[in-house]
């Protein structure tokens, strides 16, 4: 047997973890407090420096990438605490972009698994097929009301039930509904954006999208939301589909760089995250290159252009007081992948009388985390719950986080007593002086 | 050769099944601790979930002649929870439950995977704390603090875990659950819970602690001061120690160790400075701020050239995250560093760190120091380039400083133990009669030699060769023996 000419040790040719990125791990173990499955389960190869050192050993040629290597590395949530963590900058989230796709190439996964995955896969960046998903949701979910349903429902295996139960509240009219292509600015105009939709959030969260636009033409923007956008790729590159998320990326690129605006604005965390990253998911490609990295430049999570105006002239439109307790949870992709951590809090300060909360183990995730609470029902589930009791050991009268994951998997586990949504749900509120919504 | 099918079913019975880990490349992550130029792979690693587990898989390395390593978060910097071939580790991961929090007599019992920070966030609603702080306290566990008598920047002031740890639970060598200590701070005869902390998990593992809780301080001072060179800044730290006061923390970095950290965290330090001071003074607010001006004065008539005080808990938790992750920071201007542990009386910093200069110059190695200046103890961190062949150098340079430190009066370490690192240097500080004294204590707790074997005293196997990579044994390369 012999290895591509260029691979490295277990890993083939095509971008392997670099050495350099490895090498920059001095196995201090500073993340190991930090990330999740190590918390769960107080295990080496379930933490980030157990990770490394086996990538390293795999890249070394001392170990198969097949078997334990490859359960671990698919046991990480992706949530890149590590990285914030991390005072030797590693690059964790570099070292688990490359090896994800490796072991999509080159490790068999089981049928049921594989199955499953490309069922995932084949719904969820597809806008069309989850509106069509929507309608037996919203049936089912009447049917839900009926015992004998409800019964077979919790009968339902591991990973299928999760996807029951994760199942929000499906409105058959928001599914359906679409935004508008122009949005003028309220007043002067202080900056022209275009807003990704989003897949999951435009069909599940259109009212989130609805607020997104009206907080931004109120705050003096004009929005253009592009009829042609597809999915960005988000879901698919977290969790190692190179091709298909490359794919999707050079179509997002192509819709939106013809666009004159200045930024190119989104309300979904993991979406925001992967966008910036086109420029060096595309390093390899000359011809998408250079347009990757102009549109990588142009990305902004909408709370940075928000918080961006307030520094710049203040607030526009005038906000009504909000007297109430409000936990703002960090969404990985947003606080951990692109550091955004400040905007949201000072975008919702600027909200009169709301009074900010900081939860306990705010680094830690919430069990989201793309499809991990798909694939791995359980270890999720445990993340939720710890959430949740963080989450109320705080006593909030609102509880806001900006991705669709963690509205869905938050949630679940908090149950249904406590006001749970988007922080452009909230300061669209303040904004119109309407009362705040439940979900 | 590898422990038969017998003796893993033994420990799976001890544990429980699901709390073995037997898979040869799982096992792999476990080769090494904080210190990874030594690796050795372990037979098997154990998760207990409880004492008692711990006990039982104890008992079986006892009855079948297994050696076992205990492991806390695996932070060490001496190589103590380096395993031993054909062993367990045993790693106490799983026991991380804070038992009580005694708000009245200020103490709290904890379980010992629980880490260091995790106490003082416990201890926090109560207006209490948990003092000794070692840098890496958001991630080593009390267990291995009280195996390694570890220390921290706040020691200087308020002691070293043994100051700290009132009673602690122990599985001997035996099996046997025995108690160190108690709730009252002395205890009639002699003082096994002394014996047992610091003996970098030899004498058995601990699976409970009672600790001393202080209340926190009415105010905190924190001051950061760069000097032209660390002569002055070590004339500082001298003239405040004179001066009566007895700052909570004197910490000292030199140019290297400030990039380092600089670019790790952005704490404001000033890079390319010959030399920075943290000090920070705690207490009642009139006493703080009388000394707090007194160390200003002291510092202006040594020539700082920039005195940064910090105006917000924002604006010191910033300088002491630079402080803190000045080590793995170093990983960001070097590709491979040693980090040395050793302790100098302090009216002897400066010659030290000159004759450390000097070494490192003459290695063509370079140095950088972090140290807790209050108290003598230098961290001096070797750089070195494993890829380009600077290992065996760096090495040689680093016993070296640490060997210095005995000649001019100190210790081969201050607080990150002797672990596998520096037991062939155990003969520079102690001894052959003090070091047969050590052994018949670990004997007595430890007659076959099953706990931890290898670590802290020097043993004529481990001082000739090295565990993990293969080199050539020095009598190998001499002609004399030949391996098969």
């Amino acid at each position: 047997m012999t290895t591509a000419p260029a691979g490295r040790g277990a890993f083939d040719a095509h971008r392997p973890p670099e050495r350099d990125l490895l090498d920059d791990c001095v196995h201090c173990g500073f993340c190991l407090p930090t990330c999740p499955t190590y918390q769960l389960w107080g295990e080496e190869m379930d933490s980030p420096r157990g990770r490394i050192y086996l990538m390293n050993l795999a890249e070394k040629g001392e170990i198969g990438l097949q078997g334990p290597f490859h359960e671990h590395i698919d046991r990480c949530l992706g949530c890149m605490a590590c990285v914030t963590a991390c005072p030797s900058g590693v690059q964790y989230d570099r070292l688990l972009e490359s090896v994800r796709p490796q072991l999509e190439r080159n490790v068999e996964r089981s049928r049921g698994d594989r199955l499953f995955r490309n069922a995932i896969f084949a719904l969820f960046p597809y806008k069309r097929r989850l509106r069509a998903a929507a309608l037996p949701g919203a049936l089912y979910q009447r049917l839900r009301g009926v015992p004998a349903v409800r019964r077979l429902a919790a009968r339902l295996p591991g990973r299928l039930g999760a996807l029951e139960s994760l199942l929000p509240p499906v409105n058959v009219r928001e599914a359906f509904a679409t935004l508008p292509a122009h949005t003028p600015a309220v007043g002067e105009r202080r900056a022209r954006v275009a807003l990704l939709s989003g897949c999951v959030q435009d069909v599940f969260f259109h009212r989130v999208n609805e607020a997104t636009v009206r907080v931004l033409a109120a705050e003096g923007c004009d929005v253009l939301v592009p009829r042609d956008q597809v999915c960005c790729g988000a879901l698919e590159l977290h969790a190692g589909r190179e091709d298909p998320a490359l794919g999707r990326a050079r179509r997002t690129i192509e819709t939106f760089e013809r666009l004159d605006v200045d930024h190119l604005v989104t309300n979904v965390a993991g979406c925001g995250s992967s966008m910036k990253e086109y420029a060096h998911l595309l390093a390899d490609d000359p011809e998408w290159v250079e347009r990757a990295r102009v549109f990588s430049a142009r990305v902004r999570d909408v709370h940075e252009v928000l918080a961006d105006l307030l520094d710049d002239g203040g607030p526009r439109a005038p906000r009504h007081p909000f007297r109430g307790r409000v936990a703002y949870h960090d969404a990985c992709h947003l606080g951990h992948a692109q550091r955004v951590r400040t905007q949201p809090r000072a975008v919702l300060r600027s909200i009169p009388e709301l009074e900010l909360v900081e939860l306990p183990e705010a680094e830690l995730c919430c069990g989201s985390a793309g499809i991990y609470n798909l694939v791995a029902p359980e270890a999720a589930a445990q993340l939720g719950e710890r959430k949740a009791a963080n989450v109320r050991s705080v006593g909030p009268t609102v509880v806001v986080t900006a991705n669709p994951g963690c509205l869905l998997q938050i949630g679940r586990h908090l149950g249904t007593d406590l006001p749970l949504l988007h922080p452009m749900q909230l300061l669209d509120a303040s904004i119109r002086g309407t009362a705040v919504p439940v979900r | 050769m590898a422990l038969d099918k017998t003796i893993h079913s033994a420990f799976a019975r001890a544990t429980g099944p699901e709390n073995v880990i037997d898979d040869p490349v799982r096992c792999r992550a476990y080769e090494c601790d904080g210190l990874t130029g030594y690796r050795v792979v372990p037979d098997l690693v154990l998760l207990p979930r409880d004492a008692a587990a711990v006990a039982a898989a104890v008992r079986v390395c006892a009855e079948h002649g297994v050696a076992f390593v205990a492991r806390g978060a695996g932070t060490g910097l001496s190589g103590g929870a380096l395993p031993v071939a054909d062993g367990v580790v045993i790693s106490l991961s799983r026991l991380r439950r804070i038992l009580e929090i005694d708000p009245v007599n200020r103490r709290a019992v904890i379980e010992p995977g629980v880490t260091n920070l995790e106490i003082t966030a416990a201890a926090a609603p109560h207006g209490l704390y948990y003092a000794p702080d070692p840098s890496s306290q958001q991630v080593c566990t009390i267990g291995g603090n009280v195996a390694e008598n570890s220390g921290g920047a706040h020691c200087l002031k308020y002691g070293f875990t043994t100051n700290h740890v009132l009673a602690t639970e122990v599985v001997l060598p035996d099996g046997s659950i025995v108690t160190f200590g108690g709730d009252s701070p002395e205890q009639a005869g002699p003082d096994l819970r002394g014996v047992f902390v610091g003996s970098e998990g030899t004498l058995g593992i601990t699976t409970k602690i009672t600790v001393r809780l202080l209340p926190t301080p009415e105010t905190v001072r924190t001051l950061l001061a760069d000097f032209p060179s660390i002569g002055a800044a070590g004339d500082v730290v001298s003239d405040i120690v004179a001066a009566g006061i007895v700052p909570a923390a004197v910490e000292m970095m030199d140019t290297l160790a400030i990039e380092a950290a600089e670019q790790a965290v952005h704490a404001g330090y000033t890079v390319g400075v010959a030399a920075a001071l943290v000090v920070e003074l705690d207490g009642p607010v009139e006493e703080c701020e009388v000394q707090f001006d007194q160390v200003k004065r002291i510092c202006d008539r040594h020539g700082c050239t920039r005195l940064h005080i910090a105006g917000s808990a924002e604006e010191r938790a910033a300088i002491w995250r630079g402080r803190k992750a000045a080590f793995a920071a170093v990983g960001r201007i070097s590709p491979d560093y040693f980090v040395q542990d050793g302790v100098v009386p302090r009216t002897r910093l400066g010659e030290v760190l000159d004759r450390i200069a000097a070494m490192g110059k003459a290695a063509g190695l370079r140095v950088a120091n972090v140290f807790h200046a209050g108290d003598g103890n230098l961290h001096p961190l070797v750089l070195y380039n494993a890829a380009a062949g600077e290992t065996e150098r760096a090495e040689r340079l680093s016993a070296q400083i640490a060997e210095l430190c005995v000649e001019l009066g100190g210790s081969l370490s201050g607080e990150h133990g002797i672990g596998t690192d520096k037991a062939c240097s155990m003969p520079k500080m102690f001894s052959r009669d003090d070091l047969a004294v050590m052994q018949r204590v670990r004997d007595a707790f430890d007659p076959d030699g099953l706990c931890n074997p290898g670590k802290v005293l020097p043993t004529p196997r481990l001082c000739g060769e090295r565990p993990g990579p293969y080199r050539p044994h020095p009598l190998e390369e001499a002609g004399v023996i030949e391996r098969l």
